[in-house]
């Protein structure tokens, strides 16, 4: 194993694994704060694919990757709009929501697809951009400093959004309308407004990583792209217990036994691909099964408000 | 709150309806009856592969046969899951088509279900070899192994690391003896050339067979092939690199990088389709099974016009082509 695993090997497995975790923070993360306030939001993978076709068609048509990019965040804004009002303000049951909102972004994507572009094409996407010295560090500069922007959003949206989370009134807010909605209504919060920006600020977020796989990974624009990215995404938020550094470590981790097992087939080594391609959900059920159960969620998780009725 | 939740369902269910069924017509009304096709696929016709390989026959056959008037075609593709699929190929059967083809390998079992129900109706499905032992029913393979040693006798002519990437979906069908005849092909050029292996566990998977291309060359390949319709995502990390070159299965994939890609081998049903007609006038329903082959023109090599292959090289791979069509060269499947 030892000669196998060399240092170039190794550099190519954590940048793969950077690669591969980054629609995965922008969707967990976007979902977390959805969560927090008190909304699942199942419909993620259905924001991304939505998302994905809109900055890519924009892209390809403009040869502007960076309104591609806003379009990705706009259409994912609407799609948080829809979401909330049928979730917010219908009260609606938010799993069968999410699940109708994943199938309006599957179907409309392919339609809009099929319709606008018709076949695969390519744009060229964000290139890699050395960040001067810090990609000059022996091997970890080239896996962390030599991305392209998109990926290093990815990862600054960690800080940012456990700053948020934590150390802001909006955060506190979220959080009081997520676990008790009752008083935080009672102390002149809106607990619909704050649900509101809370989903669509998440699956503008979303959007953001539906945008980053066809513009910046992935560079084309498929039906279904995704493959159920946004529902490992579900999966990641409470692997990172709703927290954004917990997020960081399920999506590192998922992506890094990832392309492992990729590098491990490549260079021929004797598993059985089956077995190979298992691993990371494997890792990550074992990792889930033993941290979850110490972390509790929002309390209000999942349940609608209604004033007066607490 | 009743009327809310009626609200609710509603939209839900209208969410739902614009997501459903898929089903496209593209036949014409005439005053003769014409016959009527319908296929049901697992993704899209446009995929670059094998379902635009199927599409893109019965298109042909249609303009062969004088166009809309003469045959009506309507398909429903994205159907990966195999009940809705079922649902799809009985509805078909049920409206009177002619022909019904289930284009799928996971719809065999589906097939052999409906089938006995219609015994008018004739259904088609692969890839694979068995009828089920009913009258009705054809099956059809492509030997995906012949081109599949052409691309790689291509590839070990070409490539000079010496280092070849194969990006597979899943181990089954058409891939796997797609990727098995690569390989031989490879070794009859250099039998000590390393080929890397990659399989995503998924048809669909577009992003993980991307990082599995890019993956392959991070460790020096400079030549790629892969089958399935996520491929597109491993021909979009080769032509980002630029020098990497691109063998294609399938559909012609020269469309998607023109610069990259050398040659595809290109699955024609136009024939077997064309068969099934022929047999349908003359009484017969099905009961045959169809193989794609290099011989019988099924299968096709498919050169990119705008790749500058060299001479002695084309030279090696058209003798491959002749070798497996008089049977000097087995590829085994």
């Amino acid at each position: 194993m030892s000669e196998i695993i060399t240092s170039a090997v190794l550099i190519g497995i954590l940048t793969s694994a950077i690669r591969l975790a980054t629609p995965y923070l922008y969707a967990a993360i976007g979902e977390a704060i959805s969560e927090i306030s008190g909304v699942v939001n199942l419909g993620v993978d259905g924001i991304m694919l939505l998302s994905a076709y809109g900055a890519f068609f924009v892209a390809l048509n403009t040869g502007n990757l960076w309104l591609g990019l806003l379009t990705g965040a706009l259409v994912g804004v609407a799609m948080g709009l829809l979401m909330a009002f049928i979730s917010v303000t219908l009260k609606a049951e938010q799993g069968i929501s999410g699940i109708g909102l994943y199938m309006f972004g599957l179907g409309l994507s392919s339609l809009l697809f099929k319709t606008t572009i018709g076949t695969v094409k390519t744009v060229v996407g964000f290139q890699p951009v050395r960040i001067p010295l810090l990609s000059d560090l022996p091997s970890l500069g080239e896996v962390l400093f030599d991305q392209s922007l998109p990926v290093y959003a990815a990862f600054l949206l960690v800080p940012l959004a456990w700053f948020i989370l934590e150390k802001t009134t909006w955060g506190l807010r979220l959080k009081a309308v997520g676990q008790t909605p009752a008083a935080a209504d009672s102390l002149g919060v809106s607990v619909d407004r704050v649900r509101y920006i809370a989903v669509c600020v998440g699956s503008m977020l979303a959007g953001l990583a539906g945008a980053s796989l066809s513009l910046a990974l992935v560079n084309l624009f498929q039906e279904n792209l995704t493959a159920g990215q946004g529902f490992i995404a579900v999966a990641l938020v409470y692997f990172g217990g709703w927290r954004p550094l917990g997020i960081l470590l399920g999506a590192l981790l998922f992506s890094t036994v990832n392309a492992f097992q990729l590098w491990m087939q490549v260079l021929g080594v004797a598993i059985p691909s089956d077995v190979a391609v298992m691993l990371p959900y494997l890792l990550t059920i074992v990792v889930l099964a033993f941290t979850v159960s110490r972390v509790r969620g929002p309390a209000a998780l999942n349940k609608p408000f209604e004033r007066g009725e607490h | 709150m009743k009327i809310r939740m009626l609200v609710v369902l509603v939209m839900v269910l209208a969410l739902l309806a614009a997501c459903g069924g898929t089903a496209t017509t593209t036949g014409g009304q005439s005053s003769a009856k014409p016959l009527r096709i319908a296929v049901v696929m697992p993704s899209a016709t446009t995929d670059l592969a094998f379902s635009q390989s199927m599409w893109s026959a019965l298109k042909a056959v249609q303009a062969e046969l004088g166009g809309e008037s003469a045959l009506e075609l309507q398909y429903s593709e994205n159907m990966f899951k195999v009940p809705d699929a079922a649902a799809a190929l009985r509805d078909y059967a049920s409206k009177g088509f002619d022909i019904v083809i289930g284009h799928g390998s996971q719809y065999g079992s589906s097939i052999q279900e409906i089938a006995p129900d219609f015994p008018k109706t004739t259904f088609a499905w692969g890839t694979d070899v068995n009828t089920f032992g009913l009258p009705n029913v054809y099956a059809y393979t492509a030997a995906a192994q012949e081109g599949g040693y052409v691309n790689g006798v291509l590839a070990a002519r070409l490539t000079k690391s010496k280092l070849i990437g194969v990006t597979g979906p899943v181990e089954v069908g058409d891939a796997k003896t797609y990727i098995d005849g690569f390989v031989q092909g490879v070794a009859s050029v250099d039998p000590g050339m390393r080929v890397g292996k990659t399989w995503t566990g998924s048809f669909s998977d577009v992003a993980l067979m991307t990082e599995a291309a890019k993956t392959h060359i991070a460790a020096g390949a400079d030549a790629l092939t892969g089958s399935s319709q996520s491929v597109v995502g491993s021909i979009g990390a080769a032509k980002e690199k630029g020098d990497v070159l691109w063998f294609g299965t399938q559909s012609d994939q020269a469309s998607l990088a023109p610069n990259i890609v050398v040659a595809s081998q290109v699955y024609d049903w136009s024939s077997i389709l064309k068969q099934m007609i022929e047999n349908r006038k003359n009484g017969k329903l099905g009961g045959d099974t169809f193989v794609l082959q290099l011989k019988n023109g099924g299968l096709k090599i498919a050169f990119n016009s705008t790749y500058p292959l060299p001479d002695d090289v084309k030279k090696a791979a058209e003798a491959a082509i002749e070798g497996i069509k008089n049977g000097s060269i087995v590829v085994e499947p």
